[in-house]
Order: C-alpha cells, then structure tokens, then sequence
C-alpha cells in the first residue's frame, strides 16, 4: 500500500452524540492490520497519558476515550494552529477475537492495541486422509 | 520550506506585506462569520506558540517520533524545528483496514518575535508532545518604569 505523508490537521467527530465535556473531540488517525492469529490497531493520541486512557470491549464495538489535558502552554497564546481536545473513535469488531487477551500499549503519544484471534476463528488447514 | 511569521522584524517587505494584508483579511472573514478554525496551516507539525513575561513557548504534536529523530535549532531570530517521523514497516503478509498514520520527514521555521537567549532554551518531549522554551533576551523582557512624582 503506498506510503502516507504527514499530514496536521485532526479531524473532529462529526457526529459528537451526548458528550457531556466542552470543547472539541477529535478522531485519531489509525492503522489497522490484520494477520493470520491478530489484529492490530495503531492510533495517534498525543498529549494522553496513561490514567486519562479507556479502552472499552463491549459487544463488538471496540472504543478508545483518551481524555488530553486542556492546559495547553503557559503564559498567552500568540500564535495557534491546532487545538486540544479528547480523542474518541469506535471500531465494529467481529466477534473472532479472545477477549482475554487483548493487550494495549501507550507509548510517546502513540496506542498500540493487540487483539488476538480465537482459537476457532484461525485458519485451519484441514488433513486429507487418503 | 515552510515559513511561519509570527511578526516581521522590520516589516519593509513588499511580499511580506501583502501576505500580512491577506492574512488579516483571513483572521477578519474569520471572526465576521464566528470560524473557531485556527490559522492557517503551514505544515507539519501543527504549532502553538505563546508567551509569558520571561519565555516564549512552543508546543508540536509529534506522536511516535523519536527523540533522535528530532532536531531542533535555534539562532537569534528564528526556530527550526526537524525530523522524520518513521512507521515501522509491518510484515508483508498483512492484511490493511485502515492505513491513516503518515510518514515521512518535515521540517519548520518561525521567526521569532524578539531575541531569546540561545543557551538557555529548553526541550522536552511528553507523550509524543514537544514543548519548547525560549528565554526572552534581556533586552526583550518587558521593563518596569518607575513614575517619578514631581
């Protein structure tokens, strides 16, 4: 697949639902791949920390809420290109996944979250007796 | 290269000013029709910038990106911030859903508005947030006049 350039502007939810909290929610920029035993999805958030991240399995429907701190920088803004906000997005996620063993990682900014398949879900390659 | 201005240091420039003109022309049709966008971008990464009596602040979104992979750079008059931002490639026999992240190098200078004290300007990255402090210069630190009564 052909490489992407960087790009700066952050798309904000379109569809902002009940959220209870000021100021914009922004949708981050992902990556999501596929292999044969898991899924990863990789997003965007700088600016969250650890304790301000909630990822929530339910259903199918996999939501990352990362909730950023507003304080911006100190002092008073002369100059400004992009603003602070929380970042939500869901994903439908097909019922093949172990639960279980899902894993999530933040690191400088970025979520990496690893869903492994079911056993059942794999592929299988089937034994042909002769 | 993008060149962002925050303010002209002498302002006789023909370019300049035009740019200026149209730039407040921008911020006016902004503010007539209530757009809470923030200016204009002029690349990657987005900025802030503010400040305070004693320093003027610096703020990038820059998620993943190494601290080596930054290089920042600054002289009297103006800031340079650049770097490459690197995606490790997945495994080839992967399947992609979505492919959004970008890649690849940027760079991006500001002028400064005042002189700052080189030596003491400071850096610091935090989940994927770059902050940077630039100490007014002396001489730009505001100064307090004492009214004499007479």
């Amino acid at each position: 697949m052909a490489e992407k350039g960087l790009t700066v502007d952050k798309k904000e939810v379109q569809n902002p639902q009940e959220f209870t909290q000021e100021g914009p929610v922004f949708t981050p920029n992902v990556d999501i791949y596929e292999t044969e035993e898991q899924l990863t999805l990789i997003a965007d958030i700088p600016g969250v920390n650890k304790e301000d991240l909630e990822i929530d399995l339910n259903e199918n429907t996999l939501t990352i809420y990362a909730r950023v701190k507003k304080e911006g920088l100190p002092g008073t803004p002369i100059y400004k290109e992009y603003e602070y906000g929380d970042y939500k997005r869901s994903f439908t996620i097909s019922n093949v996944i172990d639960q279980g063993k899902i894993e999530a990682e933040l690191k400088n900014g970025v979520l990496r979250i690893v869903l492994p398949k079911a056993e059942t879900a794999k592929p299988r390659k089937i034994e042909i007796r002769s | 290269m993008p060149l962002t201005r925050l303010f002209h240091p002498t302002g006789y420039n023909r370019v300049y000013h035009y740019d200026l003109l149209q730039n407040e022309m921008n911020r006016l049709f902004d503010s007539f029709f209530g757009s809470q966008t923030p200016a204009r971008r002029a690349g990657f990464p987005a900025l802030n910038v503010s400040q305070d009596n004693d320093n003027l602040y610096v703020n990038a979104e820059l998620p993943g990106i190494d601290v080596k992979d930054i290089e920042i750079n600054v002289d009297s008059d103006s800031l340079h911030i650049k770097g490459e931002r690197k995606i490790a490639e997945a495994d080839k026999n992967v399947r992609y859903h979505r492919q959004e992240r970008g890649s690849g190098q940027f760079s991006r200078t500001i002028h400064l508005p005042f002189p700052v004290n080189t030596e003491k300007v400071g850096a610091e990255i935090k989940s994927g947030v770059l902050t940077i402090t630039l100490p007014k210069a002396d001489e730009a630190k505001p100064q307090k006049i004492n009214i004499k009564t007479v």
